[in-house]
Protein backbone atom coordinates (compact mmCIF):
# COMPACT_ATOMS: atom_id res chain seq x y z
CA UNK A 1 0.00 0.00 0.00
CA UNK A 2 1.44 3.41 -0.89
CA UNK A 3 0.21 6.61 1.28
CA UNK A 4 0.85 10.08 -0.82
CA UNK A 5 -0.08 13.69 0.02
CA UNK A 6 1.97 13.07 3.03
CA UNK A 7 3.40 16.45 4.66
CA UNK A 8 7.34 16.72 4.25
CA UNK A 9 8.65 18.00 7.31
CA UNK A 10 12.27 17.26 7.61
CA UNK A 11 13.41 15.74 3.87
CA UNK A 12 15.14 12.26 3.34
CA UNK A 13 15.02 8.59 2.91
CA UNK A 14 14.24 6.02 5.35
CA UNK A 15 12.83 2.83 5.77
CA UNK A 16 12.42 -0.33 8.54
CA UNK A 17 9.76 -2.04 10.50
CA UNK A 18 6.84 0.03 11.86
CA UNK A 19 6.75 0.64 15.46
CA UNK A 20 3.61 2.25 16.45
CA UNK A 21 1.63 3.39 19.14
CA UNK A 22 -1.66 5.65 19.50
CA UNK A 23 0.41 7.66 22.73
CA UNK A 24 2.21 10.52 21.85
CA UNK A 25 5.55 10.83 23.39
CA UNK A 26 7.37 12.85 26.13
CA UNK A 27 11.11 12.19 24.81
CA UNK A 28 12.89 13.46 27.82
CA UNK A 29 10.68 11.70 30.83
CA UNK A 30 10.03 8.36 28.59
CA UNK A 31 12.82 7.77 26.11
CA UNK A 32 16.84 6.72 27.07
CA UNK A 33 18.99 7.42 24.46
CA UNK A 34 21.64 5.21 25.53
CA UNK A 35 20.17 2.35 25.38
CA UNK A 36 17.66 3.62 22.83
CA UNK A 37 14.29 2.37 24.27
CA UNK A 38 11.18 3.68 25.83
CA UNK A 39 11.32 3.49 29.42
CA UNK A 40 7.95 4.39 30.95
CA UNK A 41 6.12 1.42 31.71
CA UNK A 42 2.74 2.70 31.05
CA UNK A 43 3.64 3.60 27.64
CA UNK A 44 2.26 1.27 25.28
CA UNK A 45 5.55 1.35 23.34
CA UNK A 46 7.45 0.21 26.76
CA UNK A 47 11.01 -1.69 26.04
CA UNK A 48 10.74 -1.40 22.37
CA UNK A 49 13.89 -0.45 20.28
CA UNK A 50 13.55 2.60 18.16
CA UNK A 51 16.77 2.29 16.42
CA UNK A 52 16.21 1.63 12.53
CA UNK A 53 12.37 1.23 12.93
CA UNK A 54 9.94 3.98 11.09
CA UNK A 55 8.37 5.82 14.35
CA UNK A 56 4.60 5.95 14.07
CA UNK A 57 2.76 8.03 16.85
CA UNK A 58 0.79 10.98 16.94
CA UNK A 59 3.20 13.71 18.81
CA UNK A 60 5.68 14.57 21.07
CA UNK A 61 4.18 15.70 24.15
CA UNK A 62 5.73 17.69 27.49
CA UNK A 63 9.48 19.15 28.03
CA UNK A 64 10.95 21.45 25.34
CA UNK A 65 14.55 19.80 26.11
CA UNK A 66 12.66 16.35 24.51
CA UNK A 67 14.26 18.01 20.95
CA UNK A 68 17.93 16.73 22.45
CA UNK A 69 16.95 13.51 22.52
CA UNK A 70 16.58 13.11 18.83
CA UNK A 71 19.99 14.43 18.54
CA UNK A 72 21.26 11.77 21.53
CA UNK A 73 19.58 8.77 19.74
CA UNK A 74 21.31 9.86 16.68
CA UNK A 75 24.92 9.81 18.35
CA UNK A 76 23.99 6.95 20.08
CA UNK A 77 23.51 4.72 17.03
CA UNK A 78 19.42 4.06 18.68
CA UNK A 79 17.66 6.50 16.44
CA UNK A 80 14.35 5.46 14.14
CA UNK A 81 15.22 5.44 10.19
CA UNK A 82 12.12 7.91 9.49
CA UNK A 83 9.39 9.22 11.50
CA UNK A 84 5.48 9.34 10.70
CA UNK A 85 3.30 11.70 12.93
CA UNK A 86 -0.72 12.57 12.45
CA UNK A 87 0.30 16.25 13.22
CA UNK A 88 4.20 16.81 13.67
CA UNK A 89 5.13 19.51 16.87
CA UNK A 90 7.82 21.77 16.90
CA UNK A 91 10.36 19.10 19.66
CA UNK A 92 10.23 16.75 16.74
CA UNK A 93 10.80 18.60 13.85
CA UNK A 94 13.42 20.54 15.37
CA UNK A 95 14.95 17.45 16.78
CA UNK A 96 14.55 15.27 13.75
CA UNK A 97 16.18 18.29 12.01
CA UNK A 98 19.34 18.15 13.83
CA UNK A 99 19.42 14.64 13.79
CA UNK A 100 19.02 14.12 10.45
CA UNK A 101 15.64 11.86 10.43
CA UNK A 102 13.25 12.13 7.63
CA UNK A 103 10.07 13.35 8.82
CA UNK A 104 6.55 13.61 7.13
CA UNK A 105 3.00 14.34 8.93
CA UNK A 106 -0.23 12.76 7.69
CA UNK A 107 -3.43 14.54 10.09
CA UNK A 108 -6.20 12.12 10.37
CA UNK A 109 -8.77 14.05 8.06
CA UNK A 110 -6.51 13.45 5.24
CA UNK A 111 -5.63 9.34 6.18
CA UNK A 112 -9.14 8.94 7.08
CA UNK A 113 -8.17 7.18 10.26
CA UNK A 114 -5.57 7.20 13.08
CA UNK A 115 -2.62 6.04 12.00
CA UNK A 116 -2.03 3.25 14.62
CA UNK A 117 -4.99 1.45 12.71
CA UNK A 118 -3.73 2.37 9.03
CA UNK A 119 -0.01 0.86 9.50
CA UNK A 120 0.16 -2.65 10.99
CA UNK A 121 3.22 -2.55 14.06
CA UNK A 122 6.19 -4.47 12.65
CA UNK A 123 5.35 -4.19 8.62
CA UNK A 124 7.98 -3.30 6.63
CA UNK A 125 7.65 0.73 5.45
CA UNK A 126 9.78 3.34 3.91
CA UNK A 127 9.25 6.85 4.08
CA UNK A 128 10.42 9.01 0.99
CA UNK A 129 9.58 12.79 2.70
CA UNK A 130 10.76 14.62 0.00
CA UNK A 131 8.14 13.43 -2.07
CA UNK A 132 5.92 12.46 0.94
CA UNK A 133 5.03 9.04 0.05
CA UNK A 134 4.81 5.91 2.52
CA UNK A 135 5.23 2.84 0.97
CA UNK A 136 3.99 0.05 3.35
CA UNK A 137 4.44 -3.75 2.80
CA UNK A 138 6.12 -4.70 -0.18
CA UNK A 139 5.17 -3.56 -3.24
CA UNK B 1 7.19 28.34 3.86
CA UNK B 2 8.72 30.85 1.89
CA UNK B 3 12.40 32.30 2.93
CA UNK B 4 14.07 35.45 1.50
CA UNK B 5 17.34 35.33 -0.62
CA UNK B 6 19.51 35.94 2.53
CA UNK B 7 17.47 33.21 4.55
CA UNK B 8 18.22 30.54 1.59
CA UNK B 9 21.42 31.45 1.53
CA UNK B 10 22.06 31.29 5.41
CA UNK B 11 20.62 27.67 4.86
CA UNK B 12 22.54 26.39 2.48
CA UNK B 13 25.47 27.12 4.82
CA UNK B 14 27.08 30.22 3.15
CA UNK B 15 27.75 31.69 6.53
CA UNK B 16 28.57 28.77 8.68
CA UNK B 17 27.16 25.14 9.74
CA UNK B 18 26.02 26.69 12.83
CA UNK B 19 23.49 29.19 10.99
CA UNK B 20 22.74 26.67 8.81
CA UNK B 21 21.76 24.23 11.05
CA UNK B 22 19.67 26.88 12.86
CA UNK B 23 17.64 27.53 9.52
CA UNK B 24 17.17 24.14 9.13
CA UNK B 25 15.41 23.62 12.26
CA UNK B 26 13.19 27.20 11.52
CA UNK B 27 12.23 25.26 8.45
CA UNK B 28 11.36 22.15 9.96
CA UNK B 29 9.39 23.66 12.25
CA UNK B 30 8.09 26.20 10.16
CA UNK B 31 6.74 23.53 7.93
CA UNK B 32 5.11 21.50 10.99
CA UNK B 33 3.68 24.03 12.09
CA UNK B 34 2.16 25.55 8.61
CA UNK B 35 4.07 28.82 8.56
CA UNK B 36 4.45 30.99 5.40
CA UNK B 37 7.16 32.83 6.63
CA UNK B 38 9.87 33.96 9.28
CA UNK B 39 8.79 36.77 11.63
CA UNK B 40 11.80 38.74 13.85
CA UNK B 41 11.69 37.89 17.44
CA UNK B 42 12.67 40.17 20.09
CA UNK B 43 13.40 37.56 22.98
CA UNK B 44 14.55 33.85 23.00
CA UNK B 45 14.13 31.75 26.14
CA UNK B 46 16.20 28.55 25.35
CA UNK B 47 16.48 25.26 27.89
CA UNK B 48 18.60 22.97 27.55
CA UNK B 49 21.08 24.05 30.52
CA UNK B 50 20.97 21.00 32.97
CA UNK B 51 23.33 18.42 32.22
CA UNK B 52 20.97 15.69 33.50
CA UNK B 53 18.73 16.62 30.71
CA UNK B 54 20.94 16.90 27.32
CA UNK B 55 23.25 14.70 28.59
CA UNK B 56 26.78 14.38 26.88
CA UNK B 57 25.25 14.36 23.07
CA UNK B 58 23.52 17.79 23.91
CA UNK B 59 27.12 19.19 25.75
CA UNK B 60 29.15 17.92 22.68
CA UNK B 61 26.30 19.82 20.25
CA UNK B 62 26.50 22.67 21.92
CA UNK B 63 30.22 23.22 22.21
CA UNK B 64 30.67 22.69 18.70
CA UNK B 65 27.67 24.79 17.98
CA UNK B 66 28.96 27.65 20.60
CA UNK B 67 32.02 27.58 18.40
CA UNK B 68 30.82 29.99 15.55
CA UNK B 69 27.04 30.86 16.08
CA UNK B 70 26.64 34.12 18.65
CA UNK B 71 22.98 35.26 19.83
CA UNK B 72 21.30 38.18 18.34
CA UNK B 73 18.32 39.16 20.08
CA UNK B 74 18.02 38.94 23.75
CA UNK B 75 18.62 35.32 25.13
CA UNK B 76 18.18 34.39 28.30
CA UNK B 77 18.65 30.70 29.96
CA UNK B 78 16.50 27.84 32.03
CA UNK B 79 18.07 26.84 34.90
CA UNK B 80 20.94 24.16 35.15
CA UNK B 81 21.57 21.37 37.43
CA UNK B 82 22.92 22.73 40.86
CA UNK B 83 23.44 25.78 42.55
CA UNK B 84 27.06 26.24 42.02
CA UNK B 85 27.75 27.42 45.60
CA UNK B 86 26.53 24.22 46.91
CA UNK B 87 28.28 21.51 45.54
CA UNK B 88 27.32 19.16 48.01
CA UNK B 89 28.59 15.49 46.95
CA UNK B 90 27.44 16.12 43.41
CA UNK B 91 30.15 14.12 41.39
CA UNK B 92 32.80 15.70 39.74
CA UNK B 93 31.81 14.14 36.11
CA UNK B 94 28.66 16.31 36.89
CA UNK B 95 30.39 19.13 37.91
CA UNK B 96 32.51 19.46 35.15
CA UNK B 97 29.94 18.40 32.46
CA UNK B 98 27.69 21.46 33.59
CA UNK B 99 30.43 23.70 33.57
CA UNK B 100 30.96 23.03 29.95
CA UNK B 101 27.21 23.61 29.03
CA UNK B 102 27.49 26.75 30.81
CA UNK B 103 30.62 27.56 28.96
CA UNK B 104 29.35 27.05 25.49
CA UNK B 105 25.92 29.14 26.03
CA UNK B 106 28.41 32.22 27.43
CA UNK B 107 30.36 32.05 24.97
CA UNK B 108 27.24 32.57 22.75
CA UNK B 109 26.18 35.29 24.63
CA UNK B 110 23.12 34.62 26.22
CA UNK B 111 22.35 36.39 29.40
CA UNK B 112 23.20 33.69 32.39
CA UNK B 113 19.86 33.45 33.97
CA UNK B 114 19.75 30.32 34.98
CA UNK B 115 15.79 30.16 35.48
CA UNK B 116 12.48 29.28 34.14
CA UNK B 117 10.44 32.08 35.34
CA UNK B 118 11.87 35.07 32.89
CA UNK B 119 9.00 36.59 33.30
CA UNK B 120 9.93 37.33 37.38
CA UNK B 121 13.09 38.86 36.38
CA UNK B 122 13.15 41.06 33.02
CA UNK B 123 11.32 43.33 31.92
CA UNK B 124 8.30 42.36 29.86
CA UNK B 125 8.01 44.06 26.22
CA UNK B 126 4.28 45.32 25.50
CA UNK B 127 1.51 42.70 24.91
CA UNK B 128 1.75 41.29 20.91
CA UNK B 129 5.58 41.30 20.41
CA UNK B 130 6.70 37.79 19.50
CA UNK B 131 9.49 36.17 21.47
CA UNK B 132 10.55 32.55 21.26
CA UNK B 133 10.02 30.69 24.56
CA UNK B 134 11.04 26.95 25.00
CA UNK B 135 10.48 26.86 28.56
CA UNK B 136 6.84 25.57 29.04
CA UNK B 137 5.57 27.22 31.95
CA UNK B 138 7.07 30.14 30.46
CA UNK B 139 5.56 30.24 27.29
CA UNK B 140 2.01 29.04 28.56
CA UNK B 141 2.57 32.10 31.26
CA UNK B 142 3.41 34.59 28.48
CA UNK B 143 0.94 33.85 26.48
CA UNK B 144 -1.65 33.97 28.61
CA UNK B 145 -1.05 36.40 30.86
CA UNK B 146 1.23 38.99 29.63
CA UNK B 147 -0.09 38.92 25.87
CA UNK B 148 3.48 37.88 24.25
CA UNK B 149 3.35 35.47 21.51
CA UNK B 150 5.54 32.54 21.35
CA UNK B 151 4.89 29.11 20.02
CA UNK B 152 5.01 26.27 22.55
CA UNK B 153 9.12 26.26 21.51
CA UNK B 154 11.91 23.26 21.75
CA UNK B 155 14.87 23.81 23.23
CA UNK B 156 15.98 23.78 19.62
CA UNK B 157 14.12 25.68 17.89
CA UNK B 158 14.67 28.70 20.47
CA UNK B 159 18.41 28.21 19.84
CA UNK B 160 17.93 28.26 16.08
CA UNK B 161 15.74 31.50 17.22
CA UNK B 162 18.37 33.19 19.17
CA UNK B 163 21.07 33.15 16.84
CA UNK B 164 18.67 33.85 13.80
CA UNK B 165 16.39 36.54 15.67
CA UNK B 166 13.32 34.82 13.88
CA UNK B 167 10.80 32.35 14.07
CA UNK B 168 7.59 31.24 12.35
CA UNK B 169 4.55 33.36 11.89
CA UNK B 170 2.61 30.25 12.76
CA UNK B 171 0.21 28.75 15.27
CA UNK B 172 0.30 30.78 18.69
CA UNK B 173 2.27 33.91 16.57
CA UNK B 174 -1.40 33.70 14.94
CA UNK B 175 -4.70 35.66 16.37
CA UNK B 176 -6.32 32.86 14.96
CA UNK B 177 -4.98 30.19 16.98
CA UNK B 178 -4.75 32.21 19.83
CA UNK B 179 -8.84 32.47 20.44
CA UNK B 180 -9.35 28.85 21.81
CA UNK B 181 -12.01 26.58 20.52
CA UNK B 182 -12.41 23.95 23.47
CA UNK B 183 -13.34 25.20 26.88
CA UNK B 184 -12.74 23.22 30.34
CA UNK B 185 -15.63 23.52 32.51
CA UNK B 186 -14.51 23.57 36.42
CA UNK B 187 -17.24 21.95 38.39
CA UNK B 188 -15.49 22.05 41.93
CA UNK B 189 -14.06 25.02 43.96
CA UNK B 190 -10.27 24.65 44.27
CA UNK B 191 -8.44 24.50 47.74
CA UNK B 192 -5.18 25.40 46.42
CA UNK B 193 -2.47 26.41 44.23
CA UNK B 194 -1.95 22.63 43.87
CA UNK B 195 -5.84 22.18 42.38
CA UNK B 196 -4.54 24.68 39.40
CA UNK B 197 -1.59 22.45 38.98
CA UNK B 198 -3.87 19.19 38.49
CA UNK B 199 -6.15 21.64 35.82
CA UNK B 200 -3.33 22.19 34.17
CA UNK B 201 -2.37 19.21 34.21
CA UNK B 202 -5.60 17.81 32.83
CA UNK B 203 -6.00 20.49 30.81
CA UNK B 204 -2.75 19.63 28.66
CA UNK B 205 -3.51 16.20 28.40
CA UNK B 206 -7.34 16.97 27.03
CA UNK B 207 -7.00 19.06 24.38
CA UNK B 208 -5.46 18.63 21.36
CA UNK B 209 -4.98 22.64 20.19
CA UNK B 210 -3.02 25.16 21.44
CA UNK B 211 -5.01 27.22 23.16
CA UNK B 212 -8.07 26.28 25.88
CA UNK B 213 -10.28 28.46 27.36
CA UNK B 214 -11.13 27.66 31.75
CA UNK B 215 -14.59 28.57 32.81
CA UNK B 216 -15.57 28.58 36.53
CA UNK B 217 -12.32 29.90 38.09
CA UNK B 218 -13.09 32.89 37.97
CA UNK B 219 -11.94 36.04 35.99
CA UNK B 220 -8.50 36.58 37.64
CA UNK B 221 -5.61 34.38 39.19
CA UNK B 222 -2.50 35.15 41.79
CA UNK B 223 0.55 34.55 40.80
CA UNK B 224 1.40 31.45 42.14
CA UNK B 225 -2.32 30.38 41.14
CA UNK B 226 -0.98 31.42 37.33
CA UNK B 227 2.58 29.54 37.96
CA UNK B 228 0.80 26.31 39.15
CA UNK B 229 -1.50 26.50 36.03
CA UNK B 230 1.02 27.30 33.62
CA UNK B 231 3.58 25.03 34.66
CA UNK B 232 0.85 21.82 34.70
CA UNK B 233 -0.64 22.41 31.27
CA UNK B 234 3.12 22.90 29.84
CA UNK B 235 4.39 19.23 31.13
CA UNK B 236 1.51 17.24 29.97
CA UNK B 237 0.49 17.86 26.57
CA UNK B 238 0.91 20.42 23.36
CA UNK B 239 -1.20 23.09 24.43
CA UNK B 240 0.84 26.40 24.58
CA UNK B 241 -2.11 28.66 25.70
CA UNK B 242 -4.94 29.47 28.16
CA UNK B 243 -7.82 32.18 28.55
CA UNK B 244 -10.18 32.80 30.96
CA UNK B 245 -13.89 32.62 30.67
CA UNK B 246 -16.07 30.25 28.56
CA UNK B 247 -15.10 31.43 24.68
CA UNK B 248 -15.15 27.68 23.52
CA UNK B 249 -17.81 25.73 22.12
CA UNK B 250 -16.74 22.34 22.60
CA UNK B 251 -16.79 22.07 26.91
CA UNK B 252 -14.87 19.27 28.91
CA UNK B 253 -15.69 18.84 32.24
CA UNK B 254 -13.47 18.86 35.17
CA UNK B 255 -15.35 17.56 37.97
CA UNK B 256 -13.20 16.19 41.78
CA UNK B 257 -13.20 12.91 40.07
CA UNK B 258 -10.71 13.72 37.33
CA UNK B 259 -8.65 15.98 39.91
CA UNK B 260 -8.53 12.65 41.99
CA UNK B 261 -7.06 10.97 38.73
CA UNK B 262 -4.33 13.19 38.55
CA UNK B 263 -3.28 12.81 42.01
CA UNK B 264 -3.67 9.24 41.30
CA UNK B 265 -1.53 9.55 38.82
CA UNK B 266 1.00 11.51 39.81
CA UNK B 267 0.98 11.19 43.71
CA UNK B 268 3.20 7.99 44.24
CA UNK B 269 3.80 8.22 48.29
CA UNK B 270 2.15 9.13 51.61
CA UNK B 271 5.06 10.80 52.94
CA UNK B 272 8.82 12.35 51.61
CA UNK B 273 12.73 12.06 52.98
CA UNK B 274 12.89 15.31 51.85
CA UNK B 275 10.58 18.53 50.60
CA UNK B 276 11.19 20.33 47.59
CA UNK B 277 9.89 23.80 46.55
CA UNK B 278 9.92 24.84 42.91
CA UNK B 279 9.02 24.15 39.58
CA UNK B 280 8.80 26.55 38.34
CA UNK B 281 11.14 28.81 40.55
CA UNK B 282 9.60 30.49 43.62
CA UNK B 283 9.10 34.41 43.16
CA UNK B 284 8.84 37.00 45.30
CA UNK B 285 5.20 36.39 46.07
CA UNK B 286 5.73 32.71 46.96
CA UNK B 287 9.20 33.52 49.14
CA UNK B 288 6.80 35.60 51.19
CA UNK B 289 3.89 33.85 51.48
CA UNK B 290 6.56 31.12 53.10
CA UNK B 291 8.27 33.39 55.18
CA UNK B 292 4.90 33.87 56.99
CA UNK B 293 3.51 30.80 57.05
CA UNK B 294 6.72 29.22 58.99
CA UNK B 295 7.72 32.28 60.85
CA UNK B 296 8.50 30.66 64.02
CA UNK B 297 9.07 27.11 62.88
CA UNK B 298 11.39 24.56 62.03
CA UNK B 299 11.03 22.17 58.97
CA UNK B 300 11.47 18.61 60.57
CA UNK B 301 12.52 17.61 56.96
CA UNK B 302 15.52 18.82 55.00
CA UNK B 303 13.72 21.28 52.74
CA UNK B 304 14.82 22.96 49.30
CA UNK B 305 13.84 26.33 48.32
CA UNK B 306 14.56 26.41 44.21
CA UNK B 307 14.58 30.08 42.76
CA UNK B 308 16.37 32.02 40.65
CA UNK B 309 19.54 34.35 41.37
CA UNK B 310 18.07 37.45 40.81
CA UNK B 311 14.89 36.71 42.63
CA UNK B 312 17.00 35.58 45.83
CA UNK B 313 19.10 38.88 45.63
CA UNK B 314 15.84 40.68 45.99
CA UNK B 315 14.65 38.76 48.54
CA UNK B 316 17.86 38.80 50.23
CA UNK B 317 17.67 42.49 50.15
CA UNK B 318 14.12 42.43 51.74
CA UNK B 319 15.07 40.43 54.71
CA UNK B 320 12.75 37.71 53.24
CA UNK B 321 15.96 34.64 53.01
CA UNK B 322 16.89 35.14 56.24
CA UNK B 323 13.43 34.69 57.73
CA UNK B 324 12.72 31.49 55.29
CA UNK B 325 16.65 30.59 56.19
CA UNK B 326 15.42 30.81 60.49
CA UNK B 327 13.04 27.71 59.41
CA UNK B 328 15.96 25.02 58.43
CA UNK B 329 14.41 25.71 54.46
CA UNK B 330 18.05 25.99 52.17
CA UNK B 331 17.62 28.04 48.82
CA UNK B 332 19.15 26.20 45.86
CA UNK B 333 19.62 28.88 43.37
CA UNK B 334 20.18 28.56 39.47
CA UNK B 335 18.34 25.24 39.35
CA UNK B 336 15.18 23.83 39.38
CA UNK B 337 13.71 20.43 40.74
CA UNK B 338 13.25 18.46 37.55
CA UNK B 339 16.29 16.09 37.27
CA UNK B 340 18.48 18.23 39.20
CA UNK B 341 21.02 15.67 40.93
CA UNK B 342 20.29 17.15 44.22
CA UNK B 343 17.21 15.06 43.89
CA UNK B 344 18.65 11.30 43.41
CA UNK B 345 17.11 7.72 43.93
CA UNK B 346 20.61 6.50 45.55
CA UNK B 347 19.84 9.32 48.54
CA UNK B 348 15.98 9.43 48.51
CA UNK B 349 13.24 7.01 48.06
CA UNK B 350 10.86 9.90 47.63
CA UNK B 351 9.82 13.87 48.21
CA UNK B 352 7.14 15.73 48.98
CA UNK B 353 6.31 18.84 46.62
CA UNK B 354 3.66 21.08 45.92
CA UNK B 355 4.16 21.08 42.09
CA UNK B 356 2.35 18.57 39.57
CA UNK B 357 5.07 19.73 36.92
CA UNK B 358 7.98 18.24 39.54
CA UNK B 359 5.88 15.18 40.24
CA UNK B 360 6.00 14.28 36.74
CA UNK B 361 9.66 14.67 36.44
CA UNK B 362 10.36 13.32 39.77
CA UNK B 363 8.37 10.38 39.26
CA UNK B 364 9.76 9.57 35.35
CA UNK B 365 13.04 10.82 35.51
CA UNK B 366 14.63 11.08 39.16
CA UNK B 367 13.40 7.80 39.84
CA UNK B 368 11.59 8.89 43.28
CA UNK B 369 8.26 8.82 44.59
CA UNK B 370 6.02 11.48 45.42
CA UNK B 371 3.98 12.88 47.77
CA UNK B 372 2.09 15.98 46.24
CA UNK B 373 1.19 18.72 48.99
CA UNK B 374 0.05 21.60 48.76
CA UNK B 375 2.46 24.56 50.42
CA UNK B 376 -0.06 24.72 53.76
CA UNK B 377 -0.30 21.84 53.98
CA UNK B 378 3.54 21.00 53.68
CA UNK B 379 4.06 23.82 56.26
CA UNK B 380 1.51 22.45 58.45
CA UNK B 381 2.86 18.70 58.39
CA UNK B 382 6.52 19.24 58.45
CA UNK B 383 7.39 21.91 60.71
CA UNK B 384 7.17 22.44 64.34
Amino acid sequence: MIISGCRKIVGGLGSGKALVSSQPINFLAMVDAKSGVIKDPKHELFNKPLKGAVLIFPNAIGSSVGAYVFYSLKEYGNAPSAIVCSKADITTASGAAIANIPVVDLPEQMSGEPLSSLIKPGLPVSVDADSGRITIGTV
Amino acid sequence: MELTKAEEKALRGERGEALASAYRILVSIGEATGAKKLVPIKWAHVSGVNYNTIGDAGMQFLDKFSRDARVVVKTTVNPMGYDRSKPEDLSQNFIDKQASIVRSYERMGVEPSFTCTPYEVFDIPPRGTAVSFAESNAAVFSNSLLGLKTNKESALSALASSVTGLAPLSDLRLDETRNPKVSIKIDFNFESELDFGLLGYFAGKAVKDSSVALAGIGDSLSRMQAKALSAGIGTSGSCGMFSLGDSGNERISFGREEAKSIMDELSTAEDGDIITLGSPQLGLEELNLLAEMTEGKKFKKRCMVFCSRAIHNQAAKIGLTGRIERSGAEFMCDSCTCLTPYVDKDKYDSVVTGSVKAAYYMNSSNKVKVALKDMKTIVKEYTE
